[in-house]
């Protein structure tokens, strides 16, 4: 992204936050990760390493009553929304203090109250939900946007196609988007799909769509922020492809060597936190010891997060027998 | 009944109709979707008359599209309405199975969000309909965790218990049966009434044998009843009325009380909510009981098209008089 549009069209605070939910959420998943090869942390672990800046342009770019229905590497955004470190590694250590109280693990978490509708393993399953979501707020004339993604993968299914195409003919207020991170477990997009950019699939629906830099968090705000504000005007949906790279296996256990080891060359040097330090840099910003600073900070909260998960009380067995159905004194008469 | 009544009769699909109608008054967060519901009126015309009265935020059609109206209407009930989903006929609920199973009936488990939500389902045969407008496909979602399942038999029970189903906080499913759409009338009462979910009727008493069934098979029962009462045979007909939740302690009187028992459905046999509730009575009832436990279901094929092979396939009256017979003789 050019410095000079930046500067002029993002707050020098905006930058800086961004920046902190960049370390943030690198600290968190490095430590998760940790976690897991301790045994620590049992079940998948899926992170977006190398990817954090789509999760976080995104959801900086959302207003708090916004909804999102996260991708599974989008760690990022349910920290915006206001998950400490704390509950989300509960969750992981499937803890009764974290969202789900241990029902389900890793980040298969949500909370309508915090806007964040919780994923589903089935790729592609929240972007007709998300559509729905827009379509309660176009019904009820609210200034509200859903924002929902999948991978390059979750495109291949038929509820992204469903959803595109419902979305687009009631012109809902719903941006989607894509993580094209290249490939779907160790499936390549080649294999995938029969076109490079997933965002031509867009066109198909008649739905507006933009091709953007995975790896520069101003370029994911900026175009997140036009497709939302499109939205909330009334313009219908937008869809945005964002290219990245996957830097880790699908989930930790994955050694992923079905990646060329050249191709994750090539995206190291593109790691979304040293490109936001040199933003910040030639924006006059922040110098290295903001950064380091920054790291400090991030790693005692994360400290803080995995002592308070640790502390907390796993579920009891019978537990499992509750929840199942919702009464009728959790919703509205 | 107490309530005033006027002596109008009501069809089942006009029952239908009614409920959807007088809930979207009620409640403005109650819309609905669906194929064709909106101008056309549904392929059934349940929806008829409700676009021009309520318009086409709340009367929506949908595109061909099952996993992605039913994934929308979710979203739409979590953020706080009431989506009331079309399909327009059972068997295409396949389409949208995953969305049901995996999306809707979960959540709450999951994540805590509630999402009240109902899917109409027009489902059973003897309408010539063949394998794909026939179908009862009640069994899968008997299976799921998470979702309640209703199957009305007569007009009271179709109005009331859809008014119940909006209003519950929980994905329903409604499957109502279109075999008795025109076939099945009753006066109702004027007043606003819901009949609660998880709630089985007895729609005939009798002390000799019990019949549970739901559905359109109620009336096949009802009627081998009065034949089997001129032979001195008393049947006991409980209609279920909800699948999930299950009443069981209704069951459960009706066994102790006849000690004989017949399992009816139109969904075929193996893995069907029968053998479930068979397996419940061999529990729970095992020391009443006088006989084998019979279930009287379709057999495991599709439902044919042709008419000597759907009447073959279906579940007949002589079946039970002559399941009824053999019982006798415990």
């Amino acid at each position: 992204m050019d410095q000079a549009t930046v500067s002029n069209d993002i707050p020098r605070s905006d930058l800086l936050n961004m920046y902190w939910y960049l370390r943030l959420t690198r600290s968190l998943e490095d430590r998760i990760t940790a976690l897991y090869r301790q045994g620590r942390i049992v079940g998948g672990v899926y992170t977006s390493h190398g990817m954090e800046a789509i999760a976080v342009g995104y959801a900086s770019a959302l207003q708090p009553d916004d909804v999102i229905a996260p991708f599974h590497r989008d760690m990022g955004a349910f920290l915006i929304r206001g998950f400490t470190p704390g509950e989300i590694l509960a969750q992981y250590l499937g803890k009764r203090t974290g969202p789900t109280k241990g029902k389900d693990g890793n980040v298969h978490m949500g909370d309508l109250k915090r806007g964040m509708i919780g994923f589903v393993s089935h790729l592609a399953d929240n972007l007709p939900v998300a559509a729905g979501a827009a379509l309660a707020f176009k019904i009820r004339r609210e200034a509200r946007v859903a924002f929902a993604g999948t991978g390059d993968g979750g495109t291949s299914r038929g509820d992204f196609h469903e959803a595109m195409n419902f979305a687009a003919v009631r012109r809902l207020p719903v941006v989607y988007f894509c993580t094209n991170n290249q490939y779907a477990y160790s499936t390549p997009v080649r294999c995938q799909m029969a076109i490079t950019d997933v965002v031509e699939r867009a066109k198909a629906y008649g739905m507006p769509g933009d091709i953007v830099d995975g790896n520069d968090v101003a370029a994911v705000y900026q175009a997140s922020r036009r497709a939302i504000a499109n939205a909330r005007a009334g313009n219908g949906p937008t869809f945005l492809e964002f290219k990245t790279m996957r830097m880790h296996g699908h989930s930790e256990h994955d050694a992923a060597k079905y990646v060329p080891h050249e191709l994750l060359e090539e995206w190291k040097a593109k790691d979304p936190i040293l490109r936001a330090e040199r933003l910040l840099m030639t924006l006059g910003y922040a110098d290295e010891s903001y950064f380091h600073d920054v790291g400090e900070r991030v790693r005692k909260e994360v400290d803080a997060g995995t002592e308070f998960a640790e502390q907390s009380p796993l579920p009891e067995g019978p537990e499992t027998l509750t929840g199942v159905f919702a009464s009728v004194d959790e919703v509205s008469a | 009944m107490t309530t005033a009544t006027t002596t109008h009769e009501v069809t089942y699909v006009d029952a239908i109709s009614q409920a959807l109608d007088e809930e979207m008054t009620r409640d403005e967060r109650v819309f609905l979707m669906g194929e064709d519901i909106g101008t056309y009126g549904g392929a059934f015309k349940v929806t008829e008359g409700l676009l021009q009265k309520y318009g086409e935020w709340r009367v929506l059609d949908t595109p061909l599209s099952e996993s992605g109206f039913v994934g929308a209407a979710i979203g739409a009930a979590m953020m706080g309405l009431r989506p009331v989903v079309e399909m327009q006929f059972a068997d295409f609920i396949s389409c949208a199975f995953d969305q049901i199973t995996e999306v809707a009936a979960k959540n709450h488990y999951r994540w805590g969000a509630a999402v009240p939500l109902v899917i109409r389902a027009p489902f059973g045969g003897g309408v010539h309909g063949g394998p794909f407008h026939s179908e009862c496909p009640e069994g899968w979602f008997f299976h799921s965790p998470g979702l309640k399942i209703v199957a009305p038999s007569t007009p009271y029970d179709a109005k009331g218990l859809l008014k119940a189903a909006i209003r519950d906080p929980n994905p329903v499913l409604y499957f109502e049966h279109k075999f008795l759409y025109r076939r099945i009338k009753a006066v109702l009462p004027q007043e606003d009434f819901v009949v609660p979910l998880g709630k089985a009727d007895v729609k005939r008493r009798g002390r000799d044998l019990s019949v549970i069934t739901y559905g359109a098979m109620v009336h096949l029962a009802l009627e081998a009843a009065e034949l089997l009462n001129k032979e001195g045979i008393d049947l006991e007909v409980v209609d279920l009325r909800t699948l999930i939740p299950l009443d069981k302690e209704t069951l459960y009187e009706s066994v102790r009380k006849t000690s004989k028992v017949i399992l009816l459905h139109e969904d075929n046999k193996t893995g069907g909510i029968g053998a479930e509730i068979a397996a419940l009575l061999a529990e729970e009832c095992f020391d009443c009981l006088d006989g084998p436990i019979l279930r009287i279901a379709p057999p495991d094929t599709p439902v044919p098209f042709s008419t000597p092979l759907e009447e073959f396939f279906l579940p007949k009256v002589s079946d039970i008089v002559s399941g009824a017979r053999r019982l006798a003789a415990y």
